[in-house]
């Protein structure tokens, strides 16, 4: 046991020191804090105010166009070839110009500047112009604007859990249990190959004779996969100190204006209000439940996965090409499960997404991607406990599996190996 | 008192015999050299006595008890023909860490490894990674690791391939002194001159086989041919040299390689060239070298295996 934690120590230690794991670790909270920060900074900041002039040959707009934030209109009577020429030296941005239209056949419209126009610019514009056209349209239709308001619906369903009455939204699951089945994807592939790299280096480098003169295989191979879960597990721990320290710190550089202004940036009703509703479920989410399941499909998804790794990377030989085509064997389950959590999202009790979440090579993506839609009531107990017994059974019977096939594989050189002989060896006495 | 003892040892895979019943036994403290040439069954032999592989059928004896890996590993001392170090690893840490794996407490290891280095003149690369070293640098690095932990059989692969004479020498003279000290060693390799060197007892192996076994000295009496080298201070003529007693193999510069005829004895050799009034320099009896003795038994086996003409 103690050789084991030494293996242990050594895996982990040789990895963390790494420049590269120091990059990673660092870099990632920074890119999500960057994909919140960059657009709201961008909002904020679009601002240098603009004045446009606006040249309105038609008559129909003077009077109803409405400043939005930073862009500021101001209308002018001065012929259109001096304002063309002059615009910038009277501190405009920009000219727009208003032909006489016909009102059922509104087209024409130009607007000049030295630098490309912004999409906000862009929208301000035609906003306006739309807005003043339909108020003209319907005056001359006879509709009163207060009516047609009266008429317009805007309804909300609210869904409710028939068990315990507490709402909940399809869209905040959806958002939740796909990124979560997508970083368990991601950090599966990644630990994964790392295991199996480590392996085949050891092979290579013919450090394993040197190994296995000390401690049995299995002791090598568990130290490794253990060794590299302690790095993933750390990453983790970090990732989430960083992420809650920098969304305690941004509000701090940022004013709550800019704040605003990003939620706000898709200037899109819907997609703020499912924003809204997401962050509503987001509170209403059993975290530690939540959190304890991430932590065990992880581990238990990496333990059924790395141990497959490392018997592969056992079968290397120096030509690393024939690796390649035997890790698919390994990565395609991984792959096939995150298609189906992109159709458990969306339907979490289909009997697709309920067995997915049951059997061990897909369940740590695919229960990850239900939990959000909740437990119990998506996600019954029962299913949650089988999955995880069978994820259990799963990995010991992987690393029991694998580890026959590598300590066979570790020491045996010169040959190309292929699968099948691989597999008779599980079944070969000791 | 025997340190190790192997019974009908036994190891076979799919396709051939590699190890098909091998009995030896070897002396504590001695020097054991595993000869046979590539493909003969070597490597397989020795992973199955380091506890790498477990023999299909026979016994393993440490110390007179039933080898156990788990319990005996850190009494021996594994260095493999293609050596293996972690190339992105310190070399201090590395040789600390294979120690540990062995059994020792970071504090002795430490105070060896010091110890070591100092000899090998190491120190200054102890925080280097072991791809920077060279050939020779990472092979004493490996040949410290392989016995900072004193091992009881320490069994080394092919040592000396790929270093320079200084370096040679250099282990060489450890070896002798582990040896000194009590360490059995089981050194493999094909490299005959060092055997006759190093080794007070050899075991030949062919294709799984044991071909023979015995101590060096043994194993040239028992295959010398009856063949002398008589030195002369005068060229005899032709004539003077015809006698029942030898036939002449060789001619060399003052001196001839007599094959003795096996009813004469040295003494009628002698007696013949005093009759003859031919001055001798010096007489020697020419025992063959390990070298001759491995090639001879080696195609001797060969031809005995290969399917007889009807």
């Amino acid at each position: 046991m103690n050789k084991i934690s030494l293996i242990i120590q050594r895996e982990f230690i040789s990895r963390v020191r790494k420049r590269s794991f120091l990059i990673v670790t660092l870099l990632v909270p920074l890119a999500f804090a960057a994909i919140i920060i960059i657009p709201a900074l961008l909002a904020g900041n679009s601002g240098s105010t603009q004045k446009v002039a606006v040249v309105d040959k038609s008559g129909y707009f003077k009077g109803h166009f409405r400043d939005v934030k930073d862009v500021y209109f101001k209308f002018l009577d001065t012929p259109i070839d001096s304002i063309k020429k002059n615009y910038a030296k009277e501190g405009y941005s920009g000219v727009l110009l208003i032909p006489a239209i016909d009102l059922n056949r509104p087209s024409g419209f130009e607007y000049y500047s030295e630098a490309q126009a912004s999409i906000m610019l862009e929208n301000a514009l035609t906003s306006n112009l739309n807005d003043a056209i339909e108020k003209q349209r319907m005056e001359v239709n006879g509709i009163d604007k207060s009516k047609l308001d009266a008429i317009h619906a805007d309804v909300t369903v609210d869904f409710r859990n028939s068990k315990d009455e507490k709402k909940g939204s399809s869209a905040a699951s959806f958002v939740l249990g796909y990124a979560s089945g997508f970083i368990i994807y991601l950090m599966l592939l990644l630990f994964g190959t790392s295991v199996m790299r480590g392996v085949m280096e050891e092979k290579v480098s013919r450090i394993a004779e040197v190994m296995i003169s000390s401690v049995k295989p299995f002791q090598l191979m568990m130290g490794k996969i253990i060794g590299i879960a302690a790095v993933g597990l750390l990453q983790f721990i970090i990732w989430g100190i960083l992420l809650t320290v920098l969304s305690m710190v941004m509000p701090l550089f940022l004013s709550p204006d800019a704040m605003h202004a990003a939620s706000q940036s898709s200037s899109n009703p819907q997609m703020a209000e499912a924003m809204q509703k997401v962050s509503f479920v987001m509170a209403r989410i059993n975290w530690p439940l939540f959190i304890g399941c991430f932590v065990f499909y992880f581990l238990g998804g990496y333990l059924f996965y790395s141990s497959l790794f490392a018997a592969v990377g056992s079968l290397a030989n120096e030509d690393a090409s024939d690796v390649q085509q035997m890790t698919l064997p390994v990565t395609a389950p991984i792959i096939i499960s995150f298609l189906i959590v992109i159709k458990a999202v969306a339907d979490p009790t289909s009997p697709l997404a309920v067995w997915a979440s049951i059997i061990p090579f897909s369940s740590p993506l695919v229960m990850m991607a239900r939990l959000p839609a909740g437990v119990p009531g998506t996600v019954a107990i029962w299913q949650l406990l089988l999955s995880m017994v069978l994820l259990i059974a799963g990995f010991i019977f992987t690393t029991w599996l694998s580890g026959r096939i590598y300590r066979t594989g570790i020491l045996m050189y010169g040959k190309k190996i292929t699968l099948k002989e691989a597999f008779k060896w599980v079944f070969s006495k000791s | 008192m025997n340190l190790l003892e192997v019974q009908h040892l036994k190891k076979y895979y799919a396709t051939h015999k590699a190890v098909d019943d091998i009995s030896f036994n070897i002396a504590q403290g001695s020097i054991f050299g595993l000869l046979g040439p590539n493909g003969a069954g070597k490597t397989t032999l020795l992973r199955m006595i380091t506890g790498i592989f477990h023999p299909d059928s026979g016994d393993i004896l440490l110390n007179g008890k039933p080898f156990d890996p788990m319990m005996d590993l850190q009494y021996i001392g594994y260095m493999p023909e293609e050596r293996g170090l972690y190339k992105k690893m310190m070399v201090g840490e590395q040789v600390l860490y294979l120690a540990q794996l062995k059994g020792l407490d970071k504090k002795t290891a430490q105070a060896k490894i010091k110890y070591w280095f100092d000899k090998f003149e190491l120190h200054s690369w102890a925080n280097k990674k072991v791809d920077e070293l060279s050939k020779g640098m990472q092979q004493k690095v490996q040949f410290i690791s392989t016995i900072l932990h004193e091992p009881k059989l320490l069994i080394l692969d092919e040592p000396f391939s790929g270093l320079d004479p200084i370096n040679s020498n250099l282990i060489k003279q450890e070896i002798f002194h582990l040896s000194e000290k009590g360490t059995t060693i089981i050194f493999s390799t094909h490299r005959m001159e060092q055997v006759e060197e190093i080794c007070d007892h050899i075991m030949l192996v062919n294709k799984g086989h044991k071909i023979l076994d015995g101590s060096v000295k043994q194993i040239r009496q028992d295959f010398k041919q009856g063949l002398f080298r008589i030195g002369v201070g005068v060229i005899p003529n032709p004539a003077q040299m015809a006698t029942w007693h030898f036939t002449i193999v060789k001619v060399e510069d003052h001196a001839y390689v007599l094959k003795r005829n096996p009813d004469s004895t040295t003494n009628d050799i002698l007696l013949h060239f005093i009759n003859q009034e031919i001055p001798v320099t010096y007489f020697e009896e020419i025992l063959p070298s390990i070298n001759e003795v491995f090639i001879s038994q080696v195609q001797r086996t060969e031809t005995l295996a290969a399917p007889q003409p009807a």
